[in-house]
């Protein structure tokens, strides 16, 4: 498969302007300013790119969403909030392509009709920050930004907002009240960003990794990208693996790879030959998958959803025959009761239960029908909350609970 | 805090809120950047500084506080010179992290949380930090350090005066 998001990933200070126009950087907008708007939303919808933050949804549709006629301004938003547990895909490509992404955001901002881009990025990521910002100067002393771009009468202005720790702010909606400088709290749905969104206006929230994607699709046309992949799951996808393989790091795939092929080829198989337990798939959020589910499924949307998990971020997890689940779900369950933001009740109530019921299981003080209230408080908090991050609590509880009950078990009696 | 009456950044600070301001529709959505500005100069954000912020932009007092309040990278008390923060997430704590933490707290003589006694280190534990390739690491005042061992956590504290 041909590279589209690693390309320039061992290129010598790929970083910088001139090496990165040195690889055909740029080369997309000449084409992207030869066409409308909407024959570029056409184009993207073509390719199949969806979004790779986590959720999965088509990228050409949600910037569909933006009305027909939504005066001014339009605004889009950058998702560099990267903080699902086992994801750093998107640190990659702020480090090593910075170039790439503004590229990408160039293509959605004209897209859309937007004037004004918002990078919103995670208030750890401050070399990477240093980073994107000495590229974004360099775009536009050389006009790739700014006033009327290479001519072509389309101005774009790209502020960098860095967050300060949360990691619910990876939301869209959240990582909007961050903007407007409010707590980090999700907003209910609808409208949606694309209707009401920044500031109360129209907006696009879309991922690094997405908007990455974009120079590739714009220059060499839909079909070339939509040529990797399988049928609906189409084009590449960074998979960052972490855990016990011997290779950790982030590798780009085309999806529909077989998830073993990938530990054993690219992460170059389980470390110190041990045997494979577990595998969480796309970021802590995505239910676990055992050694035997994980045999046969492929990396991509519709496989993974047949297992009853998810493609999520491509954060890889993968956990060797030595692992206590017990311990490694504590773990998590601690992690989402610290970032539960607080503003619905079965969320903020739900996680604190979690935690009290998987401190005392661990702590060998475990009760006779723990394991079920694990799964009712688990059941109570699906679905019922303003975004998603009760699920994302709720998924990792109930399917260790369930795969692994064995072990929960020995460790209550 | 009383070394924090009447909070004020430097002129050049003072210039930077001035263009935050112009920067965005509302001078709510200053707030972050503003207190980034404070936290960069002071270490950390007083009530007297979120005060100053609150004047700045024209927020009220309470507004400035629930959203600083949000956030845990905004520190509401002064630390050591150097802030180490061990990930203990999952994908750390499969290569090692609680040991990792464990050798930091004995070398250091604090628990997280704690602040050496000569002021140069406060110890803490953070949430994934996007560094799981590298794992188990920590940050060191917003320096990622990764594949951490014993040896290299001694060269790292050396390193850091």
């Amino acid at each position: 498969m041909e590279q589209i998001l690693t390309q320039n990933f061992k290129v010598l200070n790929a970083c910088r302007l001139n090496a990165y126009l040195g690889r055909e950087g740029y080369k997309s907008l000449h084409k992207l300013f030869s066409q409308q708007s909407s024959q570029i939303i056409e184009e993207v919808k073509k390719s199949g790119l969806r979004g790779r933050g986590g959720a999965g949804f088509p990228t050409g549709m949600k910037w569909g969403f933006i009305p027909k006629d939504p005066g001014s301004p339009v605004y889009l938003c950058v998702n560099a909030d990267e903080g699902e547990p086992g994801t750093f895909k998107d640190r990659a490509l702020l480090e090593k392509d910075p170039h790439r992404l503004i590229e990408g955001i160039i293509i959605a901002a004209y897209a859309i009709g937007a004037r004004e881009a918002f990078v919103y990025i995670r208030g750890e990521f401050y070399r990477p920050y240093k980073i994107l910002e000495a590229a974004v100067s360099e775009a536009y002393a050389n006009n790739f930004l700014g006033k009327n771009i290479l001519g072509r009468g389309f101005d774009l202005d790209i502020y960098i907002h860095r967050g300060a720790g949360a990691y619910i702010c990876g939301e869209e909606t959240s990582l909007i009240s961050s903007i407007e400088g409010k707590r980090g709290y999700p907003k209910i749905k609808p409208p949606f960003p694309a209707v009401k969104g920044l500031f109360g206006r129209p907006t696009i929230v879309n991922n690094v990794e997405t908007l990455a994607a974009l120079p590739f699709i714009i220059s060499n046309g839909a079909a070339a990208y939509a040529a990797i992949g399988t049928e609906k799951s189409k084009g590449s996808k960074l998979i960052s693996v972490s855990g016990h393989v011997a290779r950790p790091g982030v590798y780009e795939i085309p999806l529909g790879l077989p998830l073993i092929t990938f530990i054993n080829e690219y992460a170059g198989g389980i470390r110190n030959g041990k045997r494979l337990k577990a595998v969480i798939p796309g970021g802590s959020s995505v239910p676990v998958l055992t050694s035997l589910e994980a045999k046969d499924v492929l990396l991509d949307y519709e496989s993974l959803a047949s297992k009853g998990t998810m493609l999520g971020s491509g954060g890889m997890i993968v956990m060797d025959e030595s692992v206590d689940m017990v311990k490694a779900l504590k773990v998590l369950v601690d992690f989402y009761h610290h970032e539960s933001c607080g503003q619905c009740t079965p969320c903020r109530e739900g996680s604190g239960w979690l935690k009290k019921i998987m401190d005392r299981i661990e702590s060998g003080h475990g009760r006779d029908g723990d394991l079920d209230l694990l799964i009712n408080v688990s059941d109570n908090m699906m679905g019922k909350t303003i975004c998603v991050f009760a699920d994302a609590m709720a998924m990792p509880v109930k399917s260790f609970v369930t795969k692994f009950r064995k072990e929960f078990e020995d460790k209550i009696n | 805090m009383t070394d924090d009456m009447n909070f004020t950044l430097s002129k050049e600070g003072e210039e930077k809120i001035g263009t935050l301001l112009k920067r965005y529709p509302s001078t709510r959505a200053a707030l972050l950047p503003a207190l980034w500005l404070v936290q960069d100069e002071a270490g950390w954000i007083s009530d007297e500084a979120a005060e100053y912020v609150a004047a700045k932009l024209d927020l009220p007092a309470a507004e400035v506080y629930g959203t600083l309040t949000f956030y845990t990278m905004f520190n509401r008390r002064k630390l050591g010179r150097h802030h180490i923060e061990v990930c203990t997430n999952i994908c750390c704590w499969l290569k090692g992290s609680e040991e990792i933490l464990t050798y930091l707290k004995a070398k250091l003589g604090i628990n997280e949380g704690e602040t050496t006694e000569d002021g140069k280190f406060t110890l803490s534990t953070v949430e994934c930090l996007g560094a799981c390739g590298e794992a188990p690491m920590m940050m060191v005042d917003l320096e990622y350090y990764g594949d951490l061992t014993h040896d290299k956590i001694d060269e790292i504290l050396k390193s850091l005066n």
